[in-house]
């Protein structure tokens, strides 16, 4: 199904317009002003949205993980490594973002922190997905394998990044106590922004998804 | 006696209420990037954000292009 999707441009067009929205409205329409934040609160736009289309992509790997578990069919694998392969780009994109906005709000870095932690052991986990595809040649076994792993990885992301964070007290915004943005969201300025965000950042990575995917199964074909 | 604690009341209450003026004229708004605003170089940064994004999706639409001939070619 994804492939089909790959030949219709009118999704493209949207993300590029929401993604040129987001920037640009983004950065000149109002925002709250808040303490510390200042005016780094636009990150929402920014930050969040890669997280999003993150989880969005891995649940598209998990989805045809266990589709390919049903058929057997490599394609389907391919497309479960494909979409797994943007989700870590995403994250790594999330990760850095958010690295970069600790640094001058929270004034490190890094901290020792629930959300920061999970995130990292969460790219580890999925670093070992690829590990582990690596190490087998057989394809049939490699793609069998790995699907199985992909249930595990995606429900040890879902318990590292969205459960555990909010049991225990972080630093991070809408976990362990804290307020989420959505409450210095009051009159729903950032709202009009952040959900056209975060759609047209999902199209994006939905797109790159198509490119990278066609690319392998031309590759495929060719080494056949 | 009763004076005096009438006394010790008022004044209390003319404390509190001096504090509570003092107080709300201390607390100043968050700054934020206002200077930028009022010189307009935050079109600077809107417009190079904007060539970056650009870039980037004429990058993504050319290479959409040319897998798809590849495609074409391949049938």
């Amino acid at each position: 199904m994804i492939q089909k999707i790959a030949y219709y441009k009118w999704w493209k067009i949207t993300a590029v317009l929401l993604v040129f929205y987001a920037v640009v409205g983004g950065i000149l329409l109002p925002v709250p002003a808040r303490d510390i934040l200042n005016e780094t609160i636009r990150n929402l736009y920014y930050h969040v949205t890669m997280w999003f289309t993150m989880i969005f992509l891995l649940t598209v790997s998990l989805v045809y993980a266990v589709l390919h578990l049903m058929n057997y069919d490599l394609k389907r694998d391919t497309i479960s490594v494909e979409a797994a392969k943007v989700g870590m780009l995403f994250a790594s994109l999330g990760l850095l973002t958010g690295m970069l906005w600790a640094k001058y709000t929270w004034g490190a870095f890094w901290t020792n922190d629930p959300k920061l932690n999970g995130v990292a052991a969460s790219l580890l986990v999925y670093s070992a997905y690829f590990l582990l595809r690596n190490s087998m040649d057989d394809e049939q076994k490699r793609a069998r394998l790995s699907a199985v792993y992909n249930v595990f990885a995606y429900v040890m992301m879902n318990v590292f990044i969205l459960i555990m964070p909010r049991l225990t007290s972080s630093l991070h915004p809408g976990n362990g106590g804290n307020p989420a943005f959505k409450s210095y969201d009051l009159d729903n300025q950032m709202r009009l922004i952040f959900y056209p965000a975060v759609i047209g950042w999902i199209l994006v990575g939905l797109w790159i998804l198509t490119i990278q995917l066609r690319k392998r199964l031309i590759e495929n074909r060719l080494l056949v | 006696m009763k004076n005096k604690i009438f006394k010790i009341l008022l004044a209390c209450v003319i404390v509190i209420i001096a504090n509570v003026q003092g107080f709300a004229q201390m607390q100043t708004e968050p700054e934020m990037a206002d200077v930028m605003r009022s010189n307009g170089k935050i079109y600077v940064v809107v417009g190079v954000l904007s060539i970056v994004l650009t870039g980037i999706f004429i990058y993504l639409f050319v290479l959409d292009r040319k897998l798809t001939t590849i495609e074409k070619r391949l049938k």
